[in-house]
Parts: C-alpha cells; sequence; structure tokens
C-alpha cells in the first residue's frame, strides 16, 4: 500500500518510464526479475547496474517491449508498454548489423521498417552518420569497420527513427578500452545535443558513473531494485578531470562495496554447499 | 605485389598438382595396369576428337536435357520447401524427418520403380534427378532460415518490423548464402543423378556414350567420356561458386 | 509441435506420415503404394530366406571392406593434408573435385578395371566414401590450436607422438564427422554400384522385386536399407556428440 503512494507521489511529470511491480520468470523456470519498481526520469540517463546474471538485459528487454513480463507492467508516459513503439530504439550489444547492407542502408533500416521513402531516409541516416563521427563509411559494409564504429552505426541508427528514449544494452562491452572512453565522451557530448532519455545497461562502475545521471543498482537474481544514486558531476571540465572529482571517486567507491558484498554472500554461499 | 606473388605461386601449385596426376596416370597405361586402362594420351587425343567430331556436343544435348529440368524443379520446390519449413513450425514438424531420412538414405535404389512407372522416357530421368538433388536443396535452405542471427529479429521487431517485413528483409537475405550452397549441392547431386539415370534406365546422352564404348572396348573414347562429365561438374560448381560472391553484396565490395 | 499443450516429438512425424500411407495403400489407387502393413508383412517374409541373407552378407561385406579401406586411406591422406601444406596443395585439387564429382560415372570404369563382381563395388563404396572422411581430417588437422603441439615438444615429444597423440586426438571431431558423412555415402555407393553392376546383392533384389511387381517386398527392402542408412549415420553421431563437449575446450 505504502509504495503504491510513494509511485503516485513519485509520479511528477518529469518522469518518462515507470516500471510497475515487474517481475520475469523464464520458461525454464528462472526468476531473472521479482518485484521491480523504478521510475526513470525524462531526458536523463539511467544506468542500470548489476552482477552477471541478475537480469538487466531482461529488464531493459521489457521495458522495450521485447520480451513480456510474467507481472506487472511499464507504462510510458502513462501508456501501457505492449509491446515495440517508435517512441523507443535499441542499441544491441553485438550491434546487431546486417552484414549484407551498407551503414547508410543499417542506419536508414528503422525509416525503412517504417515506409519513409528513400530519399527521406537516406537524408536523416546521413546526417546521424556524421553526428557519430562516421561520415564518409556511408557505403562501407560492416565487416569492413572496427568494433568501435560498428557500435556508432548500432548508434545512428537508434538515433535515426527519432525515438525519446534509447536503450542501450551494453553498447561498449566488446570495445577496447581506449575506444570505449572516447566513445563515452562522444555519447554524452551527442546527447547534449540530442536531448533523450537514455537508459543504458553496463556491467562497469567506471562507465555507469561517469555516464549516468542516475544509477539503478539491482541485486543478484532474482533481480530487484538495491538501490538508487544520483551522481552529480560537474560535466564542464575535461573528462580526466571529471574522473578525479571526489563526487566521481566516492559514488564508485559507494557502488564497488555494495557489490562486493554480492560477491562475497556468492562465496559463502559457495562454500556452505561445498561443505555442506 | 605480394599478393600477386602469392596467386601466381597458387597457380603453380595447381598445374604441378595437374602435370602429377595426368603424369601418374600415363605411367599407369604405359605399363599397363589393366589392359582396359588407356594411358592420358591415348585418352586425351580421343577426347579431343570427341569434342571436335561432335559426339560430346550430340550427347550433352541429350543429358543436359533432364539435368536442367530436374534443378530447376528441385530449386524451386526445394527453396520453397525448405523456407515453408523454417518459418512455419507445424511444416517443420511434418517434414523434417522425411527430408532428413531422404538425405541420408539411398534413394537411388526407388529407380528401378520409377522406371516402372514412369517408363524410360525424359520423365523417368527427371525425376532421377529431383529424388538426388530435392533433399539437399530442401535441407539448406531449411538451415538457412534457421540460423538467422536472432539478434537481427529482435532488432527488426525492435523498429516495429512486421512478419512480412522480417521475413523478406532479415530472414531471406541472411538465409540465402546457405540457401545458395544448397543449390550448389542440389546441382552436384543432380549430376550424380542424370549420369545414373542414363546408365541405369536407358543408355542416351553421356551414359550413352559411356556405355557403347565400353561394350565395343574402345577404352580411350570411354574414359574420355566419363572425365567429360567430370569436367563438366567440376566446372559447373566452380562457376556457382564464383557466382556465390555475387549472392552477397558485402562479397562484392573490394 | 504442441498437441493439447503438449510437446510432439518430431520423430513421432513418422506415425503420421505412416497412417497416411496406410490409409492411401487401403483405397487402392496406386498400385505401386501398397499398405505399410502389408509391406510390413512382406518384409517378415522375406527375412529368413537365403536370397535375402546372401544378398544381405554379400552387400555388408561390400559396404564394411570399402568403407574400412577408404577410413584406413582416407584419415592418414587428410592428416598429411592438413600437417603438410605441399601434400594439401599436391592432392587439395583433385579430392576437392572427386568428392562433388558424380562417382557414378566412374563406376563403368571400376567395372572394366576390376570386372563386374563384388570388387568393383568394393571400389565404388570406397570412392564415394573417401573423399568427405579426407577432407574433413584435414579440416580438424588444421584446426589444432598451435599451442598444442607447442606444449607437447616443450615437453619433449617426438614428432611421431605429437602426431597421433595430439593432432588426431584433438582432431576427433571433424574426423568423426567425416567418418559419418562417409558411413551415409557408403550405403549409396554400395547401391548405385550394385545397381550398375546389376547381378548383385540388394541392388539385384531391387531390380528383381520392380520387374515383377513385387511392390511389398520391394518397399520392404527399400525400407530397411533406409532404416539402416539412418541408423548408423545417427549412431556415429551420438558418438560425435560424446566427444564435442571435449573439442568445444580446444
Ligand atoms: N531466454 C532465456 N531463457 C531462460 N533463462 C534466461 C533467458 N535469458 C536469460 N535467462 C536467465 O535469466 C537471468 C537474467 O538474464 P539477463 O540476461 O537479463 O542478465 P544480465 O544481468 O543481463 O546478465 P549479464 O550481465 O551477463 O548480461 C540469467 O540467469 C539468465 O541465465
Ligand atoms: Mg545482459
Amino acid at each position: 500500500m505504502n509504495q503504491v503512494a510513494e509511485k503516485v507521489s513519485n509520479s511528477a511529470d518529469d518522469t518518462i518510464v515507470s516500471v510497475d511491480g515487474i517481475a520475469k520468470r523464464y520458461e525454464g523456470g528462472v526468476q531473472a526479475l521479482k518485484g521491480v519498481n523504478l521510475d526513470i526520469p525524462a531526458g536523463q540517463l539511467t544506468t542500470f547496474l548489476g552482477p552477471s546474471g541478475c537480469g538487466k538485459t531482461t529488464l531493459l528487454k521489457i521495458i522495450a517491449g521485447l520480451l513480456d513480463p510474467t507481472e506487472g507492467e511499464v507504462r510510458i508516459r502513462g501508456q501501457k508498454v505492449t509491446g515495440p513503439g517508435p517512441d523507443r530504439s535499441f542499441v544491441f550489444q553485438d550491434f546487431a548489423l546486417m552484414p549484407w547492407a551498407t551503414v547508410i542502408r543499417n542506419v536508414a533500416f528503422g525509416l525503412e521498417l517504417s515506409g519513409a521513402s528513400k530519399e527521406e531516409r537516406y537524408e536523416k541516416a546521413t546526417k546521424y552518420i556524421a553526428e557519430v563521427g562516421l561520415k564518409g563509411f556511408e557505403d562501407a559494409y560492416p565487416h569492413e569497420l572496427s568494433g568501435g564504429m560498428r557500435q556508432r552505426v548500432g548508434l545512428a541508427r537508434a538515433l535515426a527513427v527519432n525515438a525519446d528514449i534509447i536503450l542501450m544494452d551494453e553498447p561498449f562491452a566488446s570495445v577496447d578500452e581506449q575506444t570505449r572512453r572516447k566513445f563515452q565522451d562522444d555519447l554524452l557530448d551527442l546527447l547534449a545535443i540530442e536531448k533523450k532519455t537514455v537508459i543504458f545497461v553496463t556491467h562497469s562502475i567506471e562507465e555507469a558513473v561517469y555516464v549516468s545521471d542516475q544509477i539503478v543498482l539491482l541485486s543478484r537474481r532474482p533481480g530487484k531494485v538495491a538501490n538508487i544514486f544520483t551522481t552529480d558531476l560537474d560535466r564542464s571540465v575535461s573528462p580526466d578531470e571529471v574522473r578525479r572529482q571526489k563526487n566521481y571517486l566516492d559514488s564508485v567507491d559507494e557502488i564497488w562495496a555494495i557489490l562486493r558484498e554480492y560477491l562475497q554472500e556468492d562465496e559463502s554461499a559457495a562454500a556452505r554447499k561445498v561443505r555442506g | 605485389m605480394a599478393l600477386r606473388d602469392l596467386s601466381r605461386q597458387a597457380w603453380m601449385w595447381k598445374i604441378l598438382s595437374f602435370v602429377l596426376f595426368f603424369g601418374a596416370w600415363e605411367i599407369a597405361g604405359q605399363i599397363p595396369i589393366s589392359l582396359s586402362f588407356p594411358t592420358f594420351v591415348d585418352t586425351f587425343v580421343a577426347f579431343m576428337r570427341m569434342t571436335f567430331d561432335g559426339s560430346f556436343l550430340g550427347a550433352y544435348a541429350q543429358t543436359v536435357q533432364p539435368l536442367l529440368i530436374g534443378v530447376l524443379i528441385s530449386s524451386f520446390a526445394g527453396i520453397a520447401c525448405g523456407v515453408g519449413m523454417g518459418l512455419w513450425r507445424g511444416f517443420e514438424w511434418c517434414t523434417l524427418v522425411i527430408f532428413i531420412i531422404l538425405q541420408a538414405a539411398p534413394v537411388a535404389a526407388i529407380i528401378p520403380l520409377i522406371t516402372y512407372l514412369y517408363g524410360i522416357g525424359l520423365t523417368s530421368k527427371v525425376i532421377a534427378v529431383v529424388i538426388m538433388s530435392l533433399p539437399l536443396i530442401v535441407l539448406n535452405s531449411y538451415k538457412g532460415i534457421r540460423h538467422t542471427h536472432p539478434s537481427l529479429l529482435e532488432m527488426s521487431r525492435s523498429f516495429q518490423g512486421s512478419r512480412m517485413q522480417e521475413i523478406m528483409k532479415i530472414i531471406l537475405p541472411a538465409a540465402s548464402p546457405l540457401i545458395f550452397a544448397g543449390l550448389r549441392l542440389g546441382v552436384g547431386a543432380g549430376f550424380i543423378g542424370v549420369v545414373l539415370a542414363e546408365l541405369l534406365i536407358t543408355p542416351t546422352g553421356i551414359g550413352d556414350l559411356i556405355t557403347y564404348h565400353r561394350s565395343v572396348a574402345d577404352y580411350p573414347e570411354m574414359f574420355a567420356a566419363i572425365t567429360s562429365i567430370i569436367v563438366l561438374a567440376a566446372v559447373t560448381l566452380t562457376g556457382l561458386l564464383k557466382l556465390e560472391v555475387f549472392v552477397r553484396p558485402e562479397n562484392r565490395a573490394r | 509441435m504442441t498437441i493439447f499443450g503438449k510437446k510432439v516429438h518430431i520423430i513421432f512425424s513418422l506415425f503420421l506420415w505412416a497412417l497416411v500411407w496406410e490409409v492411401v495403400g487401403h483405397t487402392g489407387w496406386f498400385d505401386i503404394f501398397p499398405p505399410l502393413t502389408e509391406i510390413f508383412k512382406a518384409g517378415l517374409e522375406i527375412v529368413p530366406t537365403d536370397k535375402f541373407h546372401n544378398a544381405m552378407s554379400i552387400t555388408l561385406h561390400a559396404y564394411f571392406v570399402g568403407m574400412g579401406l577408404a577410413v584406413l586411406i582416407g584419415i592418414p591422406l587428410g592428416s598429411l593434408m592438413g600437417y603438410s601444406k605441399v601434400v594439401d596443395q599436391l592432392v587439395g585439387t583433385w579430392v576437392n573435385i572427386f568428392v562433388s564429382a558424380p562417382l557414378t560415372a566412374i563406376v563403368p570404369v571400376l567395372m572394366v578395371l576390376f570386372g563386374i563382381g563384388q570388387t568393383t563395388v568394393i571400389a565404388s563404396v570406397f570412392m564415394f566414401a573417401i573423399w568427405v572422411i579426407v577432407l574433413d581430417t584435414r579440416a580438424g588437422v588444421k584446426s589444432v590450436n598451435p599451442s598444442l603441439p607447442e606444449m607437447a615438444f616443450s615437453f619433449g615429444a617426438n614428432g611421431w607422438t605429437v602426431f597421433t597423440r595430439i593432432y588426431l586426438l584433438a582432431a576427433l571431431p571433424e574426423v568423426l564427422a567425416g567418418i559419418r558423412m562417409g558411413l551415409i555415402r557408403a550405403v549409396k555407393g554400395v547401391v548405385i554400384g550394385q545397381l550398375l553392376v546389376a547381378i548383385m546383392g540388394i541392388g539385384e533384389l531391387f531390380e528383381l522385386y520392380s520387374r515383377n511387381f513385387l511392390f511389398e517386398e520391394f518397399w520392404a527392402l527399400l525400407l530397411m536399407v533406409f532404416a539402416f542408412a539412418f541408423a548408423t549415420a545417427e549412431a556415429v553421431g551420438y558418438v560425435e556428440r560424446r566427444v564435442e563437449f571435449y573439442a568445444s575446450a580446444r
């Protein structure tokens, strides 16, 4: 009862996505999520962080409408989610690019599916290809690009359909560290122009703290919201200085302390199993 | 520059391997390992003569008919069937095991029955080609459809693609390399089928050349005829392999 | 497929087709499709006959001898191709030509070389089975993680030990896949060889039954051969899957 009251009061008009009592049980019997309640503010970057297998991807796909929850519902501006919609676009961890299509066709693919004319969609695609820094690669094929560049294509494709909410599942997981840092900064710059709501899944505490406005920490499986942090970094300074700010370092430490507890619990549980 | 050297080297090796094989053939024919084993040179001479006196032309004009008709039927029916199996669970459930068995089984054994049913004409030979090549084409198309990367399907769904768009824009292009590989296998099996039909049902075309020259003990001619069909098959299959590059645009780039 | 909310294994689709066949057989529309039950009865009748035993033993003999030779020659040849670039370059082209060549055209050659008899059938089994074994063995040897032989050499193993203990063992999954494909092709080889030689084994029986319109017997024999081909392939496939789990750790 209490929670419901809280929910209502929380649903101020800056909330764009509200996750209400979501539970997900996979067919094999795995309970991935249980009782997840969450409000995601518009125009900000929210990160899901948590131990491996805790259900981050599952939650993101439920918000995307790609998976149905077993219980609960997701609402976007008060509208219940029943499937994928034009208000959300997804950036995939493995890029999900069509190997047989050029960069420009990949980027324009969302528009192609919605029936836009060729000129219109290529014009938009060209704009976003330039925005993610791939100008000149319009006619390249994915296999000719590096991992980082491929993910830029994935991002441009998600931006091109002009959805308000961008969902990113570990977009930098298969990208090397330098590229990753560059990409993080580019993403932040891009979002400053585009004014999107971004929900971002990552494994990396540093990445989460660095890019997000709000961090949602999920507990071990079955995942539920363990903690919500708001980071308050001064982004007017250089990236290196941001990483030296007290706020940044404190948040990283605080989150690491919680995650370490999970690890220790895991270990002692495993040890008990071995002994018993 | 280095690349050109490499490809020249590959050619050298290829030529060397041909020289070695034909040399061994020549020696085996000179010994001779068997009275009915002609030398390479004799066979080559016979091959040239038959090429220019029109015997091959006449024979292949006949052989190509059932082969082409059969392979075309197998291709259309096979791709349709395989794609259908990949897209509809019910259809898959009903037909998959049948085609797996047909692919593994010696379907050639049915040819005597086909001859009983359809006589010794073109129909029987076309059917012989179809039963050999169809299962391969079906199973490859099916595999191609089923092996579409799931995240591409999810991607299409995330952009609200309809089922039709998903099939036309994701599943079929993703499956096209395997479908094409299936066609190539099907053509190879079609060659086996057509030769078998021409040897077993009634001698026509290339089967007739082989049977006739064997019966009158013209071994160089017989070997030349056999070589010709193997060469034709190899050239056709290599050509299809080269063509395969063009099925996928990304292979054409650079 | 699910019926009444229960998953039905795909193998049961065969029962559905058997039922269709039975019904079609009873209608009598096609005389070449007798009811399956009749075929089954005919099968029970022909199995104990001497003719069947002779045909089977001669066929199995050709099958296993030809297949054995293909394995005995194919695996060393394939390993050599995977091991040595020179051999690979010299033989590769020919193996690739023969693996997809219309081998049915070779059987007449075998007939003039080995005479019209068992040797020809054995040779045709051999020709059908060997090339795929060679190619798969080669692929297996080529895919061996190079740090494995390095590790063995560093422990003082000699070339031969490394070859037998590392290369062949590590390539086992591919070798088995090659043998499985070889077994399937060998059944085709034995049937095609016997059909073309025309006076031997089950090939002769097929001719005999269809010429005398003994469709029950024809189908009974055919289904037995199909079942044999399928069962041998599945049996090797089973071993293959058992081996695969250590291959995945390779
Ligand atoms: N299709 C599925 N069927 C059954 N179980 C699944 C399925 N997908 C995921 N799971 C299980 O659900 C749990 C949560 O999966 P999920 O992929 O959401 O975790 P995650 O937090 O994204 O993990 P990671 O950090 O490894 O990406 C895992 O234990 C996983 O094994
Ligand atoms: Mg995940």
